[in-house]
């Protein structure tokens, strides 16, 4: 690590402020910051704690959705969304082990946008909105490629938005190392058609899978996938899976959500 | 009834009081006064020459006490081998240099360059951020086979080409084995890859230095499994050190399985730069530094061929190995896959014409060393894979044709060198279909069926040889050490004792188990022993802990140290009571006069021979210490059947491991609880080797897994229950305690049961798979369907 001035504001507009400053980073849970500044791979001049901020904490239900603090942890989630947003509670109770959990938030997951990381899938196929400190983020828009979304410099996740789904479930097999997805997918279904949303599989970061939901907005069953591939050219090719493994694992991977969908 | 005391008895590891309550005293705890903090500026690169080195604005950081380079090191001696072979042309070895820090080319990924000393570790990585390396990068040689090519680029420029040695084994043999393999009615041909492991034990290396300049005495904390090893080579071979002004201190250490008997630049650096700083310098492994530093494991590519007669009897085998050395000799690097390696070859049974072929290769990788097993999985892993695809291509059942081949009489002279003394594999198998429940197996490949998974069934046996070993013997074979063990046995005026000992627990349970052989010889309590080692300074020369020898070598030393103190005793017990030495019996911790009723306790005799009052001084000298050393006549022979049942997801190729079981001969057992620990330790890593664990490298020579995000450990989730039985003992008949060592068993003889599992469960899916190269990730398996 490199040194750096650490402050911890109580609201999110202090947070802001300090920001604003050169060389300036927001720290959530620290499970991915942390490690990338032990290895000396980043040198922010100042750390911007998000974890004292009470207004971006929790989880509610608003209507027909679930509202998420941008610095709520993967575990509050996994047990407070669980009666409103199985689906989403479910995912984020199998993130990382049980430290990672009690720490991570969702909000540096969705700013950080590992092209293995679990929430995106869920924002994603959930068709959720992303709240920042100025504006409001649709999904589709936001995820801009592996490591990169529309948030701008100093931008702050406040709150994530999860229309909630009549029926939803993540299916993933973990790469045999880090236990990320090798490859997860999300199939929500909701009145107007169903969101499918794949992540670990592409060089391009998570990514809806079209064809996957034209055919279950029609047939919401497994075998409604039977014949669809989705092309190999884009995805992960490394030490855990080929590109043509992994185009494979879509598949399956969607199939087996569609099949625990509830 | 269990035994609640003594051989045999399941007592509890008193070591892990404090190794669960974080009592523990490991390198990393040891902080002296005014210590300083070594960080070392590592090549990133795998090939280059160096053209210069600029420490120019290192040197002027704040915190900074000394920067070094190579040239700070001129006169002082690289780091030793410690192990000659001698190739099949009577050549010996080609045995490049290795610096203390990168001399001219740097030839691996995480080969230190330059070392800063400071005041903290952060300040030290600071100012070796700052130091100026010039590199000219040359390409990489990191395939074996393209290693061996003549236009391949050189490792060492200095060497004749990246070939080390060329190693026929038994080279008297060869005609004999081809003959053989003409005659054959048939011949079964296997290529494999022993994957590259890297131990990854739980405390990573840590070294402290210090020099005391009103004495001139140097002193090295280290996490090592030997540490007389260390100040030997160290002191002898790199910085001309006496041994008595060389301490050398392996507190506790937190695992080695291998990894920690090397003697690494690391250790010499902090010793020689505790002098030239004048304060102590500490150096702490980070896990990054870990990957790239500590020697790796295995990594051999071979073919194997095995030869039958109609009647499916072995007739011959022949195996032609590569084995990874890295880009430098680490200490005992060409034993591994030589003489821990073709001496294996016969494994259980009696195929009368062995020829094995290792050319060892230099790579611009880490060096690789022995690993946990090192040698003996290699061995076993190719001949039992092999056996397997033999019944599949001639249609028998794999466990019948190794039953048909098993050796049965003991002792029995293998072709490639060694002599089992005893053994029975017929019992270990039989005990194996038993506690494996194999005729239950049909049932579960249905049941598993029935809910869409292949169910595969893997069974092998393994052989190993522990208790290393008659130096005589290893001299001849090319080690430059004697691998006797030592103990000092002393007695406490009341009555307690104190064992010092050459071995060296990091995780094994000596201190548990030590004393048990003691409190039965003597008829004690247990507690009233304690085991002393890791020290230099406290203990006698001793050869360290790998290789499964501490019983057997270790505890036979203590043994025998034991034996001359109570013979000591009896003496004085003899003079206390007033009767005829040979009169006098030792029970239960009393010496009493043989068909009498007269009798004086252990802590009367040991007090006398500190008070002596009432002495026979005229005989014998006061005190109670006695010193053994044990030069074991022969290898022990542990051996064992095991095996594995997996379930195969169609869809992802993902492995569970459902059934694990293993029925092992270790000869007689000192507490059956540590034993069954060893197994199944042993066993976790064959199945993180089979299924798992995976370091690789890229063309260039970057180290792909290089972290946990990439290279897979096992976790306990992976794991199944393992049924283990230690029930078959054949002790073994050269050692007083008649043990054979089970610390590396698991290792040896999990990975083909995991493997074959896999094959089966795909060949029941009508796949014709004969073998899949471990790990066997679920890329790897799916890719196996298809
Ligand atoms: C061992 C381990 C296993 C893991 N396994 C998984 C897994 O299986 N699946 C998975 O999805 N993830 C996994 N993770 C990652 C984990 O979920 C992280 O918590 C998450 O990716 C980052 O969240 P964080 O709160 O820790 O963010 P931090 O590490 O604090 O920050 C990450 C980035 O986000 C920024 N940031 C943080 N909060 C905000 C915010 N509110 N608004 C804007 N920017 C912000 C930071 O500036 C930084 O750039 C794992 C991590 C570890 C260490």
């Amino acid at each position: 690590m490199y040194n750096f001035d650490f402050v911890k504001p109580a609201t999110v507009d202090e947070a802001v402020k300090a920001l604003a400053d050169d060389e300036a980073q927001a720290l959530g849970g620290g499970q991915t910051l942390i490690p990338t500044l032990k290895q000396r791979l980043a040198s922010p001049s100042k750390l911007v704690s998000l974890t004292g901020i009470a207004e971006m904490k929790g989880v509610s239900k608003q209507g027909d959705a679930v509202v998420i603090g941008g610095g709520t942890t993967h575990r509050t989630v996994a047990e407070e969304a669980a009666s409103a947003y199985p689906g989403l509670a479910d995912l984020a109770s199998r993130i990382g082990d049980p430290a990672v959990r009690n720490r991570g938030t969702i909000g540096g997951s969705l700013a950080n946008n590992d092209p293995s990381a679990c929430y995106p899938a869920a924002a994603l196929g959930s068709g959720a909105t992303i709240v920042t400190n100025s504006r409001e983020i649709a999904a589709d828009d936001y995820f801009q490629g592996m490591f990169t979304t529309a948030l701008e410099e100093g931008e702050i996740i406040t709150e994530v938005r999860f229309p909630i789904p009549q029926k939803s479930a993540y299916a993933k097999i973990a790469q045999p190392a880090s236990r990320f997805p090798l490859v997860a997918v999300f199939v929500a279904q909701y009145g107007d058609g169903v969101r499918v949303a794949v992540t670990g599989a592409s060089n391009n970061g998570v990514f809806r899978w079209s064809e996957a939901e034209a055919a279950l907005s029609g047939n919401f069953a497994a075998d409604a996938l039977d014949g669809l591939t989705v092309a190999s050219d884009d995805m992960i090719g490394d030490l855990h899976g080929t590109a043509a493994y992994r185009s494979h694992l879509v598949g399956v991977m969607a199939k087996r959500a569609v099949a625990a969908a509830s | 009834m269990p035994k609640d005391g003594g051989i045999g008895a399941s007592s509890k590891r008193r070591e892990d009081i404090r190794f669960l309550t974080g009592a523990g005293n490991y390198t990393d705890d040891i902080n002296l006064r005014g210590q300083a903090y070594v960080f070392f500026l590592r090549s990133d690169i795998a090939h280059g020459t160096i053209n210069n080195i600029d420490t120019s604005a290192a040197e002027g950081m704040p915190g900074v006490v000394k920067v070094f380079t190579a040239a700070d090191f001129a006169g002082v001696g690289g780091m030793p081998c410690g192990w000659q072979v001698t190739d099949k042309h009577g050549e010996v070895m080609q045995e490049p240099g290795h610096p203390i820090l990168a001399t001219g080319k740097v030839r691996h990924v995480g080969e230190p360059i330059a070392a800063v000393v400071a005041e903290t570790l952060a300040q030290a990585r600071d100012a070796a951020e700052a130091i100026d390396v010039d590199i000219t990068e040359l390409p990489a040689v990191i395939d074996m086979k393209d290693a061996l090519k003549a236009d391949a680029p050189k490792v060492h420029d200095d060497l004749k080409n990246n070939l080390c040695y060329d190693w026929g084994f038994v080279e008297e043999n060869k005609a004999a084995v081809e003959e053989a393999f003409q005659n054959a009615a048939h011949v079964t041909t296997l290529e494999l890859r022993n994957n590259r492991l890297v131990a990854n034990p739980m405390e990573p290396r840590v070294a402290v230095g210090d020099f005391a300049r009103g004495t001139g005495d140097h002193t090295l904390y280290t996490t090592s499994q030997n540490p007389h090893v260390i100040r030997l080579l160290m002191g002898a071979f790199v910085l001309g050190i006496p041994e008595h002004k060389l301490r050398v201190v392996a507190p506790d250490v937190g695992g080695g399985f291998g990894t920690k008997i090397f003697h690494y630049q690391e250790e010499a650096f902090v010793t020689f730069a505790a002098k030239a700083c004048n304060r102590p310098v500490k150096w702490t492994s980070s896990r990054t530094e870990a990957f790239m530093s500590d020697a790796h494991g295995r990594d051999h590519v071979t073919t194997i061929q095995l030869a039958l007669d109609a009647d499916n009897n072995f007739t011959a085998l022949r195996t032609d190995t590569h084995a990874n050395m890295g880009a430098y000799l680490s200490t005992f690097a060409p034993s591994v896959p030589t003489w821990l390696h073709g001496t294996l070859m016969a494994g259980n049974y009696k195929t009368p014409l062995i020829y094995v072929n290792v050319k060892a290769v230099f790579t611009n990788t880490v060096p690789v060393d022995a690993y946990r097993g090192a040698g003996r999985p290699e061995a076993t892993f190719q001949l039992e894979r092999v056996i397997d695809k033999a019944a599949i291509e001639l249609g028998v059942d794999a466990i019948e044709l190794r039953r048909q081949n098993f050796i049965t009489e003991f002792p029995y002279a293998t072709p490639v060198a060694v002599e089992y003394d005893t053994g029975d594999y017929v019992a270990t198998m039989d005990k194996l279909t038993e506690i494996a429940d194999l005729a239950g197996f049909e049932a579960r490949r249905k049941e598993s069926e029935a809910r869409g998974k292949l169910r595969g069934l893997g069974v092998n046996c393994y052989i190993e040889a522990c208790g290393i070993a008659p130096s005589n013997l290893v001299g001849q074979l090319g080690a430059r050490a004697g691998l006797y063990e030592s103990a000092t046995v002393r007695v406490n005026a009341t009555g307690g004792l104190v064992v010092m000992t050459g071995s060296h627990s990091h995780g094994q349970g000596h201190e548990t188990a030590f004393p048990q052989v003691i409190a039965e010889m003597i008829g004690i309590d247990e507690s009233m022993i304690e085991i002393v080692h890791g020290d230099t300074a406290n203990t006698p020369m001793g050869m360290g802990t790998y290789g499964s020898r501490s019983i057997a070598v270790g505890g036979s030393a203590m043994v025998r140290a034991t034996e001359k103190i109570i013979a000591k005793a009896k003496k004085i017990a003899s003079h206390l009571l007033e009767a005829s030495e040979s009169d006098i019996e030792l029970k239960d911790g009393a010496f009493s006069v043989a068909g009498t009723d007269k009798s004086v306790a252990w802590g009367d005799v040991t007090l006398a021979a500190y008070v002596p009052h009432n002495y026979p001084l005229e005989d014998i000298e006061p005190g109670l210490e006695e010193t053994a050393f044990y030069d074991p006549s022969n290898f022990t022979y542990p051996s064992g059947a095991y095996a594995c049942e997996v379930e195969v997801d169609r869809d992802t190729g993902q492995v569970t491991i459902e059934r694990f079981s293993a029925a092992d001969d270790f000869g007689n057992i000192i507490n059956p609880m540590i034993v069954s620990g060893q197994v199944h330790g042993g066993i976790a890593q064959g199945i993180g080797q089979a299924l798992l664990e995976n370091c690789a490298y890229d063309e260039n020579g970057q180290l792909l897994s290089a972290s946990y995000m990439d290279y897979a450990m096992p976790r306990a989730y992976d794991m199944p229950f393992f049924s283990v039985d230690h029930s078959c003992q054949t002790p073994c008949t050269h050692n007083p305690l008649g043990v054979k060592g089970c610390g590396e068993a698991g290792a040896i003889g999990s990975p083909p049961a995991v493997v074959g599992a896999v094959v089966d469960a795909l060949r029941s899916a009508g796949k014709d798979v004969t073998h899949v190269n471990m790990p066997l990730s679920p890329s790897r398996v799916w890719a196996a369907m298809q």
